[in-house]
């Protein structure tokens, strides 16, 4: 649990000497408590003080990261049960499973479309996370082809599935450098699994579906024995049981600092639905109730794309929409007599008129109203977009200057703006767009 | 090691139950839980979250190629539309009186009367009326819609802030229910709960609608202020503890990812694919963030949201 600045003060010296840089002993105090100073900055902290602020420093969930270089994942370090209290992190990581008994080329194939995945929305490139390769054939030679194969074709962390330790040890000697989860340690296998993570340096996933004490007591196990990067596999599958594991654990360490299960969780959607949307759907209910790694069993982008948006969209800051910085931007290679339109700086909306105009194949200047990251009709309504903040925002940027005619094309759902903006702008023709960005093609041929 | 303690809230807290139909009509109940939602282990959900499958007195020609090929000729014809919902899982309709609109037909209260009667006597499950959207118009056909239904206990939306007095007026003489409608903030829904309360609803007869937005589209603020209210409401606060409803299906289809099915990236998939899994996904959020009552327009995905309700209630 976290600590409060004056809890934290109770460790300090209380001499206020200065070193760390701040003031007074309670000064250092109130920004540990906040965070935004590292704990080492007072050199006069008994051995005492320092771990035990260090274990109340320490994070309710443990960041963990699986693979390395620049598609390596970190997951967990969460701090609340509900986005609106603060907001999400780490997203979780979409890994997609294959299986050792699948083709040669078939795994190629997957591997390569699930490395080159990449799907835009709102300016972002979103990616899929990983690989994860089952040991389905139960034979450690075709298991470490398929590693190998694997790690021959992608960069993406993987995950190796196999409770075996044996076959596990043979594919570590061939990846265990590019830091795979290990998947998974269970009550039989436990000790040669933890010996496998200690020996490769690689995290380690924990199986056991018989009830969340158990979990505890197996995880700490693993813990005792030295094997810090920990994710859990509670073995619920289905959506129900997902749900309430998943809360529970997410309780225990945030609001009960149970340390035991203080990790990121692992799901494996497709094990607890019948088909592919109903896969996509738990998966969906797994990214806002509380998974770190969610395994798909399938890869398809009729449903990767709509998870992945999900995932953005519930890993926003719910203080701080996704903004554009307000201006004048070009679409394809504006003239000075391209058309000008409006939008507001709320970066979905931005995207999805400047991409529709970029597809309609008409250059243009798309100029970007500061509505603190509102859309068009929140903020209209809001009070954020009007005729005198779009009069600004031309005199801001010296909009009139890049273009010889005076016509200027509004967003069909404030078309009320328009007699304002008539007496707002008298030398300007204020032109209704269509309500939907999709239209606007139509709309700007027609003129 | 000692066994590891289920950590469970203390609420106070209850969802108000509504019950819409009856009158020889069949009759649902929604509401009653006094848990976050499908937390069986500490709590009760006496009343599974239901589906509504939308259908409208016109025939919705702009609509995506997939909702039009899967529902054929009924939607021409409201009765028949009604009735294949039903077939197709439809808990309730939700029947949305689009031709209202001044931009569409603007037809007027003969007009939405005779569409009440249509669907109320096609199918024997409980309705919802929903009026264009415009406050204006909502008035006039809902009260013609209320007035057609009466006895029949029907839910009427939207009744927002600005039209409250009317609709509630309806719904008291008629016996019906308000779908109070408010944009996505938590504020907002308690205070036009009070104000229908204030002119005699009681709160078994009010829904609330706190906005949908889309995936893609806004559903985080959407499910954060659903998230919010269902929190206050476990708390105590018994303005905030109406069902809610949501208009899933109407958001994301809407939406280019599903409207559209030219000159879309490879990257998007499938175009049926995708806006089922659009639907599925922004459904199954609604219901995680406490929805009570989600109105849907393709049957596949009212099979999907009903085999995960069911699955989220039998753990
Ligand atoms: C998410 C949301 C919010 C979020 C804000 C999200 C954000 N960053 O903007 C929050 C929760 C904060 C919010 C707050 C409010 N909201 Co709000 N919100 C929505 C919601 C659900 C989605 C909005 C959205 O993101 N749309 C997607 C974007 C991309 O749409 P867009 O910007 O309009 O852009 C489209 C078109 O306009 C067009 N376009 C864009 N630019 C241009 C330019 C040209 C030239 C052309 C031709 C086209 C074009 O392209 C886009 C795609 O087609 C809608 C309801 C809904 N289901 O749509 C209500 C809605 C917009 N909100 C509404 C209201 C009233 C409010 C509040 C004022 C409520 C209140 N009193 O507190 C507040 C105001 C905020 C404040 N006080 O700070 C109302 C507006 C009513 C109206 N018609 O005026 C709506 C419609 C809900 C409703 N039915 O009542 N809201
Ligand atoms: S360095 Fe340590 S003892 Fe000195 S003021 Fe800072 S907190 Fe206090």
């Amino acid at each position: 649990m976290a600590l409060t600045g004056i809890e934290i003060y109770k460790f300090l010296p209380k001499t206020n000497c200065k070193e760390c840089g701040f003031p007074t002993c309670l000064a250092f105090a109130m920004k540990l408590a906040a965070k935004g100073v590292e704990l080492s900055l007072c050199p006069y902290l008994s051995e005492e003080s320092k771990q035990a602020l260090e274990s109340a420093s320490r994070p309710p969930i443990r960041l963990v990261t699986i693979g390395t270089g620049d598609r390596k994942i970190g997951v967990g370090n969460e701090v609340v049960m509900f986005r609106h209290e603060k907001t999400f992190y780490n997203p979780p990581a979409f890994i997609v499973q294959i299986k050792d008994t699948d083709s040669t080329d078939d795994v190629a194939k997957i591997v390569d479309e699930v490395s080159s995945y990449s799907v835009e929305r709102v300016g972002l490139e979103l990616k899929l996370n990983g690989i994860a390769i089952e040991n389905a054939s139960n034979n450690g030679d075709n298991f470490v082809k398929c590693v190998a194969l694997v790690k021959s074709k992608t960069d993406l962390p993987l995950i190796l599935m196999s409770n075996n330790p044996s076959v596990m040890d043979q594919a570590l000697e061939k990846v265990a450098e590019a830091k795979p989860l290990i998947y998974a340690a269970t009550k039989e296998n436990v000790d040669q699994m933890v010996e496998l993570a200690k020996k490769y340096q690689c995290p380690l996933a924990v199986y056991e579906p018989a009830g969340l004490s158990e979990l505890a007591e197996l995880v700490t196990r693993v813990t005792e024995a030295g094997v810090e990067d920990v994710v859990l596999d509670p073995g619920a599958r289905e959506f129900g049981q997902s749900l309430s594991a998943l809360t529970q654990i997410r309780r225990l360490a945030i609001k009960k600092s149970f340390q035991p299960l203080g990790f990121p969780v692992i799901t494996f959607p497709g094990q607890g639905s019948g088909g592919i949307e109903e896969e996509a759907v738990l998966a969906g209910q797994q990214v806002a109730k509380y998974a770190g790694v969610i395994v798909l069993d399938r890869f398809t982008p009729g449903v990767v794309y709509p998870l992945l948006t999900l995932r953005l969209n519930i890993y926003t800051d719910p203080q701080k929409p996704i903004q554009m910085t307000p201006g004048i931007y070009e679409i394809g290679k504006p003239t000075k007599e391209s058309p000008l339109c409006v939008t507001t700086n709320f970066s979905l909306t931005y995207f999805s008129i400047a991409g529709e105009l970029e597809s309609s194949g008409f250059p243009a200047w798309l100029m970007v109203c500061d509505t603190e990251g509102l859309s068009v009709l929140t903020s209209w309504a809001a009070g954020k977009l009007d005729a005198d903040k779009i009069a600004k925002t031309i005199k801001e940027f010296n909009v009139a200057d890049k273009i010889s005619h005076r016509n200027i094309i509004i967003p069909g759902g404030v078309a009320v703006l328009r007699g304002e903006l008539e007496e707002e702008l008298p030398d300007w023709k204020i032109l209704v767009g269509p309500r939907d960005a999709v239209d606007v093609g139509g709309f700007l041929k027609k003129q | 090691m000692s066994a590891v303690e289920v950590p469970t809230e203390k609420w106070t807290g209850k969802i108000h139950e509504v019950k819409l139909g009856g009158n020889g009509r069949k009759s649902v109940v929604v509401g009653g839980e006094n848990m976050l939602p499908f937390l069986h282990f500490e709590g009760k959900i006496p009343n599974k979250p239901i589906i509504a499958i939308e259908v409208q007195d016109r025939n919705p020609t702009d609509w995506s190629p997939h909702l039009i090929s899967v529902w054929g000729d009924v939607l021409a014809d409201p009765g028949a539309w009604a009735k294949k919902a039903v077939e197709y899982g439809a808990d309730i309709i939700a029947l949305r009186l689009r031709s209202a609109h001044p931009e569409e037909a603007n037809t007027g209260a003969s007009e939405a009367k005779k569409s009440v009667d249509t669907v109320l006597s096609a199918v024997d499950v409980p309705v919802i009326v929903l009026g264009p959207g415009v406050a204006e118009k909502d008035n006039e056909v809902l009260v013609a819609a209320s007035e057609a239904a009466k006895g029949q206990r029907i839910a009427l939306g939207n009744c927002e802030e600005k039209n409250h007095r009317t609709i509630a007026a309806s719904c008291l003489a008629d016996g019906h229910i308000a779908i109070a409608k408010t944009p996505i903030d938590l504020n907002l829904a308690k205070q036009l709960n009070i104000l229908l309360c204030d002119v005699g609803l009681s709160t078994d007869s009010i829904l609330m609608d706190p906005t949908t937005g889309a995936l893609g589209y806004g559903i985080e603020y959407c499910y954060s202020v659903m998230e919010r209210l269902r929190l206050a409401a476990l708390g105590g606060d018994n303005m905030a503890a109406m069902p809610m409803f949501c208009s899933a299906g109407e958001e994301t289809w809407r939406q280019k990812e599903s409207k559209i099915t030219e000159g879309l990236p490879p990257t998007w998939g499938d175009h049926l694919e995708r806006s089922l899994t659009w639907e599925g996904i922004t459904a199954i959020m609604l219901l995680n963030a406490g929805a009570n009552i989600i109105a849907l327009r393709h049957p596949d995905t009212v099979t999907l949201a009903k085999a995960s309700i069911d699955k989220l209630m039998s753990a």
